[in-house]
């Protein structure tokens, strides 16, 4: 072990973050009162930009092993990690005036956003349990902090409690199949539990009881069937700016846990653990879009579409090869941007005392906000996979991936329940342009902010899939995962 | 010597009382942070039995950050469990039903 083999520069965007997460608590508390709101947020922003910059000037094109095997760089990490920070950016630029109302604002919201997305950035570059699970746990702890940090809503803090003692059940079973690996395997390094792995039969007793515990922990932390009970609760009770940086940036980092330790550290366990995951990708397809329709509550049928749409997720793994693993990849990268399109809608509509967290406040919002109802128009025929929207260039790489794996019979009802999801998609829309607007409903949006209503119009405008950037990004997911897997 | 599957079966038993203990337990929140400490633990016994059996040190630093975060994790939740009390004047877990989930 030398000095020189550290290869600390695999890891300086979570270092930038990391520094100015502390410095900006620092800050917060040596500033006036009414200083700190504007420059202790412009230095979050501005943290997480340099951070995306630090990202693209030390990208790599190869595979670089960095701290003695704790932490890897490679085309998938950068990827993500560019993601991350941009997402959670935008994220906290729409969600600002909300959590200025609602006097939460303050350097503790900031610096726990910043955590939390270190948190996902060491997930992201984990080559190693420990990394992963610290990553895994930083950016958990972050994220029951800032939901509870509106400590005034009876919602939020029995949301916090929730999503608590979910969560941190769910890392107790990752933990536990993390030490039976370890034990089986007797290494903490991702490649060498993979080279172990594959000596072992694939109906080894503990081998098994470690893989279903892994799948498991994972499940629950994507919020799949039948472990999605916190989804619904988590995304109705905190504060809708929390819901929006929860909702986009870590389906991302999920991904690539999920990437590194199921698909290609237990990959020579494919037959065992793709059985179990399409029984749980059709059931969330099913499910998800079927308790959607029921919902009159904006949040929790979001919450819903997005169990359905981590089935659809689960999809591209499941096929278990490159084309598979790179359309879950784009499927990842387009939702997360999708959910920062509606959240950052459903924040530019809300304002001081109104949540608009009922479908019934979106009655008439064409007349009343044509620009926001366009947009909403937009992220739900998204999300529905209307094409020419990425929405659906998402859902058909997803398919194509299933099919190519010859499992026909896997896509046919979630195509089905596509259908299905499509009406209450749709009911939004209809809503929206076809109802009459409701006396109480207050034009919002022109209240906001004018840099973040610009750039709420550039991530509708980005959804529509003309844009030649779909194809860049398909590109650099294909190349991404073919690099990961040789 | 004490063999390596007693170690084991105590980690199995602990990690079984945890979940069964957050499943079962319908009355006080603080309850269901004991059971997760107990998860964290069971993992632990876990690290340290193989670690010694493996004759590699790296089970066993795993277990001083699973301490760390133990640690860090029960003082979160004794956050909100007090955030919920001044809310509700209440721990019960039956009461946490405003959220339909």
């Amino acid at each position: 072990m030398r000095l020189s083999d550290l290869q600390i520069w695999t890891i300086t965007p979570e270092i930038i973050v990391a520094i100015m997460a502390c410095a900006i608590l620092m800050i917060d508390v040596a500033m006036p009162e009414r200083a700190r709101k504007t420059i202790g947020f412009g230095l979050t922003v501005s943290t997480l930009l340099l951070a995306a910059i630090a990202v693209v000037v030390g990208q790599d094109a190869g595979y670089t092993i960095g701290l003695y095997g704790l932490v890897v760089q490679d085309r998938v990490s950068d990827i993500a990690k560019l993601g991350i920070c941009l997402i959670t950016a935008v994220a906290l630029v729409y969600g600002r005036s909300y959590t200025e109302e609602r006097n939460l604002l303050r350097g503790e919201f900031l610096a726990l956003a910043l955590f939390g997305t270190v948190g996902m950035m060491v997930m992201v570059s984990a080559n190693h349990l420990i990394t992963l699970y610290i990553g895994l746990e930083l950016f958990s702890l972050c994220l029951y902090a800032l939901i509870a940090l509106h400590r005034d809503s009876a919602e939020a803090t029995e949301a916090a409690m929730k999503y608590f003692v979910l969560g941190a059940l769910a890392s107790g079973i990752l933990l536990y199949a993390m030490s039976l690996l370890y034990g089986l395997t007797g290494t903490l390094e991702l490649a060498g539990i993979r080279q172990s792995v594959s000596g072992f039969s694939a109906d080894d007793l503990p081998l098994a009881v470690a893989l279903i515990l892994v799948i498991v922990g994972l499940l629950f932390k994507l919020g799949a069937v039948p472990f999605h009970m916190w989804v619904p609760d988590v995304y109705a009770g905190s504060p809708t700016s929390v819901t929006a940086y929860l909702a986009s940036a870590p389906k991302i980092a999920a991904f690539v846990i999920i990437l590194r330790l199921l698909a290609i550290s237990l990959e020579p366990l494919l037959e065992v653990w793709q059985d179990m995951l399409i029984a749980v990708a059709l059931l969330s397809i099913g499910f998800g879009n079927l308790v959607a329709i029921a919902q009159r509550n904006m949040k929790r049928m979001l919450a819903y579409s997005t169990i359905s749409h981590m089935g659809f997720f689960l999809l591209g793994i499941l096929s278990g090869d490159s084309v598979g693993y790179s359309a879950a990849m784009l499927y990842a990268v387009i939702h997360a941007v999708v959910s920062l399109g509606v959240f950052g809608c459903i924040l530019h509509f809300s304002g001081e005392g109104f949540e608009a967290d009922q479908l019934d406040d979106y009655r008439g919002l064409s007349k009343t906000d044509p620009w926001l109802a366009f947009l909403m128009l937009l992220f739900m025929l998204s999300l529905a996979g209307v094409p020419p929207t990425v929405g659906f260039y998402a859902k058909l790489s997803v398919f194509q991936a299933v099919i190519g794996a010859g499992l026909l019979w896997v896509a046919v009802p979630a195509a089905l329940f596509v259908v299905v999801g499509a009406f209450y998609y749709l009911r939004v829309v209809k809503l929206m342009y076809f109802d009459e607007p409701v006396a109480k409903t207050p034009v919002r949006s022109s209240a906001a902010p004018l840099e973040s209503r610009a750039l709420l119009t550039v991530n509708g405008l980005l959804i529509i899939g003309i844009m030649p950037w779909i194809g860049v990004i398909a590109e650099a997911c294909r190349n991404a995962i073919l690099l990961v897997g040789s | 010597m004490i063999p390596l599957s007693h170690y084991l079966v105590l980690g199995a038993i602990l990690f079984s009382i945890g979940v069964v203990g957050i499943f079962l337990n319908r009355k006080n929140l603080v309850v269901l942070l004991m059971a997760i400490e107990l998860l964290l633990l069971a993992a632990n016994m876990n690290f340290i039995a193989f670690s010694h059996y493996l004759g590699d040190l790296a089970g066993q630093v795993f277990v001083f950050f699973i301490l760390t975060v133990a640690a860090a994790e029960s003082a979160i939740g004794l956050a909100i469990l007090i955030v919920v009390f001044r809310s509700r004047r209440t721990i019960n877990v039956q009461d946490l039903d405003r959220l339909q989930g």
